[in-house]
């Protein structure tokens, strides 16, 4: 087992786990003002074909700069989506639960209808932006060999992290999501802060799916995030709402996938192989009750999660 | 007569059935033939294969044969309506063109008693049922004769989905035919669980890779081990299709699925009254199993060995499960000189020794 056995190792888990860190930072936000939206799945799967045609096709006019306009693409159409599932439940107050999973369901078939003319194409990977004796080095790619949207996703949780627990604007978001009423009361656009919020997460679960469509494999298949949303959603739970635990819970999801994947091609065949797939669940089910055997001293879980807002009613 | 709303409907009902009836009594009106398609046509993978296979019937049996599909049908209770759809519009032969389709395709079968079905890779017949499938494996057996040629660190990689006979088939005939040529080879296994999850299939690629394959085939749907094989400048090979277009420098052949032959062959025998619920297992003799154009990676030798192959099974000297063949543990499965029977190919569960899983 040498060192260039763990770095590969670990570029491998850095790959599986970065799209569930970007939908979870998203989402996270989208849950501490106050509203659950369990559309990332279709969210992601509308980001990850827009950004990957828009990548296609100007991908000859822009050069180098074709992957950034596919991403901010992505993001504006994942963003976009949101502001949907926005409308429906915080302008017409529709339940959460159910406007999230139409959300995810819509996103699946708007992303297949827009990919049809794109399937069997491939775009230019949106590799690492280092030069090659940095980022191919066998050494030296365990911190020079990512995408940008690695470093992106890292920066994004001490940034979200910082900006919920230290300013001003994240105590008014949080405020928001743990009483509404008060926050409404004494004057705090509560509507408006949860459209920003449901955005900002809309724009990170299509940031998300534009990773696995133009950075894992540069390319367009229904359906190709293969219901990672879904993880992502759980993610947030597990972290018990923290960033820095969300971090830590998505790596330790990321580590486990990997070990698997290890574990059979080196022939531990001792365990059946549904066992590994079940590994994430499991451990995630032995955290859950050590949190809450601990008391919800360690979950900050907003007050009015998936509570309509109606001050007239 | 007088003009009653009950004649009128009478008359009515006559001059509407009375068309139906020459339909009926015209041999020359063309055969309906109906497609039920997994994935989209455009998937270049499976259902894009079939697809191909209902083009080059309609081709070939011009004015003789219309043919219609439903393509995305889910692998669930709401296949049945879909199957009960095309033949109630008039399709006399429907073709159902996945493994998860086979309890609906006997269900409907059940309430169009008149209608044939052929239900592709499935087992479960009836007298209006059939059953076809491919001998994938024989294309195997061509990929990995190169693998083993072409590999330098002598392990080989293999992403496979589930561990079901028609995937260890393809492991093993894989992994025979490399050791066949190389006696040191190991084909280092991944089972992914699921047949579609194109991140996961990557991960499983990038694994291998790491722990020194530096030839991977894969048994899921997605070309993204092929676009892994790339980035790492190591081999890889299509499957059911050319998918070159992923991976131009990685890939090296691929074994392709043309089912145009069986649906022509098919649709004849129904033309003629032949046809019969019968259980097919055609593959490269029967023009159902072809390889992709090599690769220029491919080296003259390469190619020859494995255009040997082919010739082989064409003509029937060359079987890829003859013994002797021992499993993981050592233990002789099939004796020296002795060749495999389809009925315990079919039921393959145990992998051959060399296999790392």
């Amino acid at each position: 087992m040498s060192l260039g056995f763990f770095i590969d190792a670990l570029v491998t888990v850095v790959a599986v786990t970065t799209p569930i860190l970007l939908a979870a930072i998203g989402e996270l936000v989208v849950e501490k003002s106050g509203v659950i939206n369990l559309g990332v799945e279709g969210m992601m799967l509308i980001g990850a074909v827009v950004g990957f045609a828009v990548t296609f096709n100007y991908g000859p006019d822009l050069g180098d700069l074709a992957p950034w306009i596919g991403v901010l693409g992505a993001a504006i159409a994942g963003a976009a989506s949101s502001l949907l599932f926005g409308f429906l439940v915080l302008t017409l107050g529709s339940n959460q639960v159910a406007t999230g999973l139409a959300l995810a369901i819509f996103g699946i078939g708007l992303s297949s209808l827009i990919g049809a003319g794109y399937v069997g194409m491939t775009v230019e990977e949106f590799g690492s932006p280092f030069p090659d004796w940095l980022a191919g080095d066998p050494v030296g790619k365990v911190v020079f060999g990512y995408s940008p949207l690695v470093y992106f996703a890292l920066i994004m949780v001490f940034v979200v992290g910082w900006f919920l627990n230290r300013t001003r604007a994240g105590l008014i978001l949080r405020a928001v999501g743990e009483n509404d009423l008060s926050a409404h009361s004494i004057g705090y656009p509560v509507i408006g802060i949860r459209y920003a919020a449901i955005a900002f997460g809309g724009a990170f679960a299509g940031i998300a799916g534009a990773y696995f469509s133009m950075v894992i494999t540069p390319m367009w298949a229904q359906q190709m995030t293969a219901g990672r949303g879904w993880i992502a959603l759980a993610l947030v739970v597990f972290s018990g709402w923290r960033a820095g635990r969300l971090l830590a819970g998505a790596y330790f999801f990321g580590v486990l996938m990997t070990l698997e994947l290890y574990a059979k091609a080196s022939g531990f065949s001792f365990l059946p192989s549904q066992f590994w797939a079940a590994m994430p669940y499991i451990m995630a089910v032995v955290v859950l009750a050590v949190i809450s055997a601990r008391g919800v001293a360690g979950s900050e879980a907003p007050a009015c999660l998936g509570r309509p807002f109606l001050p007239s009613a | 007569m007088t003009l009653t709303r009950r004649n009128f409907v009478k008359s009515a009902a006559a001059g509407l059935t009375l068309p139906a009836l020459c339909r009926n009594a015209f041999a020359a009106e063309p055969l309906k033939v109906g497609f039920v398609y997994l994935g989209a046509i455009g998937d270049y993978g499976w259902t894009w294969s079939h697809e191909k296979g209902r083009k080059e019937l309609v081709e070939a049996l011009k004015g003789q044969v219309v043919a219609n599909y439903v393509e995305n049908v889910k692998e669930d209770a709401s296949a049945i309506p879909i199957m009960k759809d095309l033949a109630q519009q008039g399709n006399k032969l429907i073709f159902t063109t996945s493994y998860g389709y086979m309890d609906q395709t006997l269900e409907a079968a059940k309430q169009f008693p008149d209608v044939k079905w052929e239900h592709c890779t499935g087992y479960k017949r009836a007298d209006n049922v059939g059953t076809y499938n491919s001998r994938f494996y024989q294309g195997r057996a061509v990929t990995g004769t190169i693998a083993g040629m072409m590999s330098k660190t002598s392990t080989i990689g293999y992403v496979g989905s589930f561990k079901i006979p028609e995937v260890v088939m393809g492991v093993n005939a894989f992994t025979l035919a490399a050791q066949a040529v190389n006696p040191k080879i190991t084909t280092k296994l991944v089972m992914i669980d699921t047949w579609f999850d194109p991140a996961k299939e990557a991960a499983a690629a990038e694994t291998l890779a790491n722990l020194g394959c530096d030839v991977i085939a894969q048994h899921v749907d997605s070309p993204a081990v092929l676009q892994v094989c790339e980035k790492r400048k190591i081999y890889g090979f299509g499957y059911g299709a050319d998918m070159s277009r992923f991976a131009p420098k990685a890939h090296l052949t691929a074994s392709l699925d043309l089912w145009g032959p069986y649906y022509i062959s098919r649709a004849k025998a129904v033309l003629d009254g032949r046809w019969k619920p019968d259980d097919t297992w055609w593959g490269f003799k029967e023009g159902i199993l072809a390889m992709a154009p090599y690769s220029k990676a491919v080296p003259e030798n390469v190619r020859a060995a494995a255009d040997k192959i082919i010739a082989g099974t064409k003509d029937g000297s060359y079987e890829v499960f003859t013994g002797p063949i021992s499993d993981q543990s050592g233990k002789e499965r099939v004796a020296k000189g002795e060749q495999m029977k389809d009925a315990d190919m079919l039921v393959m569960d145990w992998y051959v020794k060399g296999v790392q899983s």
